[in-house]
């Protein structure tokens, strides 16, 4: 077990050190002086001069990379270009909002997606069946920001039970935080169910079919059980693989979804600092995002070999 | 994968009276209708639309639906039904170019890491695994910020999105191929790995490339939605379903039905790409068919 996780490790350490040459490399040294990107076109020569020796970008561009990934492991993603405040701080400060949403939206995902998968595969070919299947095909479909939209259509402006946007922050306490997440997460996670739902579905549907389930009704276990005692266990690891997956998707429709609700998490803060071509800011974000998705497709991966311990025998 | 493959090896399995069956397929004549009308739309915008779709005419902003302006017009006067048509140009055009890009690339490198065990395999693997980190959306904010958002930035990052996926399923399925008696025997007739891979593995892993491949074109379509949506992809004044929505957005509480109809737009779009996909599995590859 121990020689799998360190390979593990290993492969993440070198995923994350590859995806920090090329964010670095399309950030740092595609768009040319970061400086002059900043002041315009107009900008006079001295005065670029001036700010590109100010923000250190007259270093080699190895030094600057390795300075990056050293400040980074200490915490210290340097200053922002614009506000001229340390971007750790900037992040932080966003991710009070973007984390809670990302958790908020997993959680609705999981339940709705078992609960559907698992009732369509115990009524498997039943009217109700094919009717939340049907559902589900039309949610793969529906692209979440117009999801999101036509929430706030029905929820903010015909029903007025939740506002259209905004965050309240957590001061007044969790309940109006999480209210003014709710539609967000709602909207994040209906269509990353209806994806899930169907996983869920194929795989008790495939473990349903094994010989020990067999062999555990023909010793007298009733339906219910056999699903319960037997079947789930075995039928989470595609499930896992999936949602593994889909967390990148939920990353990516989080910065989306901010933008819908007007949200000041860290996609609000990505565009922003586009906007105004603080690129120092927009590279620590996707760095930050893309790290996200590879440590909880480890994360899983290492998950695999607990839920099930042949894998850590196939990978070695 | 033996369904697709029969025992002579060179030419794909081609279930018999494909059309006859396909025309009973209702996930395939739906998705397929669809889809149509989605290319359809997209064409006729070419030679006709019912009002010019870049013509400004701010008297007639916001009108309702009626018999001059079938679902109304927008804050600029622009008739609604024209702009979907043309529309639906860029979401065809991205889709196609970005799964193009995708499947060129990953089919030549699935293929090679199948035919080239090792350490090319490896790599080859390893660096689609890398790719997975960066979904599209994340690639076109890097792309937008370095070299300016538009519809070159949106291809590319959507394009780039689409490779390891077909790695994955090309290497996955002409591993299965390399595996039958069929490519040994060619082997023992003294074909190298570059004719084996194009006159029998190819053929014999199309119709799981196609079916992907539909598949991945309705994810580019929600991909460039979005895109367009955070104003990262197709740039004003081309119309853009996802543009649409974004303008729409600002208008909710005059006139709510201008978000409702380019989504509707986006989604049966994805849905018959989506049904389709679906329809030519079954009909394509029985085994996946009676599987699922």
């Amino acid at each position: 077990m121990s020689l799998f996780i360190l390979r593990r490790i290993l492969t993440l350490a070198a995923t994350l050190i590859g995806a920090s040459v090329i964010i670095f490399l399309v950030l740092d040294a595609l768009p040319g002086n970061a400086a002059q990107v900043l002041m315009g076109a107009d900008a006079s020569p001295d005065a670029v001069r001036a700010l590109t020796v100010k923000l250190g970008l007259d270093q080699p561009l190895l030094t600057r990379y390795v300075h990056w990934i050293a400040g980074m492991a200490v915490g210290d993603l340097g200053n922002s270009y614009v506000y001229g405040t340390p971007v750790a701080g900037l992040i932080a400060e966003r991710l009070v909002l973007t984390v809670p949403l990302a958790i908020m939206s997993m959680l609705i995902t999981v339940v709705l997606a078992l609960t559907a998968g698992i009732y369509t595969a115990a009524n498997h070919n039943r009217i109700g069946d094919v009717g939340v299947m049907s559902l589900t095909q039309i949610g793969i479909a529906l692209p979440n920001f117009w999801f999101a939209i036509l929430l706030i259509l029905v929820f903010a402006v015909k029903l007025q039970w939740l506002s259209a946007g905004g965050f309240s922050g957590w001061d007044d306490g969790i309940w109006p935080g999480l209210k003014s997440l709710l539609l967000p997460a709602i909207s994040l996670a209906v269509v990353q169910a209806a994806i899930l739902a169907r996983v869920t579905r194929s795989a008790v549907l495939e473990v349903l079919r094994e010989d020990f389930v067999r062999t555990a009704r023909a010793k007298g276990l009733s339906k219910r059980e056999a699903l319960w005692g037997h079947v789930l266990r075995n039928a989470m690891i595609p499930v896992m693989t999936v949602m593994g997956l889909q967390f990148a998707n939920l990353l990516a429709g989080t910065i989306v979804i901010e933008n819908v609700f007007y949200l000041p998490g860290l996609g609000r803060l990505i565009f922003q600092s586009i906007a105004n071509r603080d690129l120092i800011v927009v590279r620590n974000c996707v760095m930050l995002l893309a790290a996200m998705v590879v440590v909880v497709n480890f994360l899983v991966d290492v998950l695999y070999a607990f839920i099930d311990p042949r894998i850590k025998v196939h990978s070695l | 994968m033996s369904a697709t493959a029969d025992i002579g090896g060179a030419k794909p399995y081609r279930p018999a009276g494909f059309w006859r069956r396909a025309s009973r397929h209702r996930s395939f004549v739906l998705g397929g209708a669809l889809v149509l009308l989605v290319f359809a739309a997209a064409l006729l915008s070419f030679v006709w639309t019912p009002w010019p779709p870049y013509d400004i005419d701010i008297a007639a902003k916001l009108k309702p639906p009626s018999s001059a302006h079938w679902l109304g017009t927008d804050v600029f006067g622009r008739d609604i039904v024209s702009l979907l048509l043309v529309g639906a140009r860029s979401t065809i055009v991205v889709g196609i170019i970005a799964v193009g890009i995708g499947l060129t690339s990953g089919v030549v490198l699935g293929l090679t890491a199948a035919a080239r065990k090792g350490w090319v395999a490896e790599l080859i693997m390893r660096m689609s695994d890398f790719t997975f980190a960066f979904p599209a959306v994340l690639s076109a904010i890097m792309l937008a910020a370095a070299i300016g958002p538009g519809l070159v930035t949106s291809i590319t990052a959507i394009g780039i999105f689409q490779i390891p996926i077909f790695v994955r399923v090309t290497r996955g399925s002409a591993n299965a191929v390399w595996a039958r008696e069929f490519v040994l025997a060619a082997r023992a007739a003294g074909k190298g790995s570059f004719r084996i891979t194009i006159e029998h593995v190819l053929p014999n892993i199309l119709s799981v490339l196609i079916v992907q491949a539909t598949i991945q074109f309705a994810l580019a379509i929600l991909a460039e939605a979005a895109l367009s949506y955070l104003g990262l992809g197709t740039q004003p004044p081309q119309p853009s379903w996802g543009r649409m929505l974004n303008d729409a957005q600002t208008l909710l509480f005059q006139t709510p039905m201008l978000a409702v109809y380019p989504g509707v737009a986006i989604a049966l779009a994805v849905l018959g790409l989506n049904l389709l996909g679906d329809g030519l599995r079954d009909l394509l590859d029985p085994r996946l068919a009676r599987e699922r």
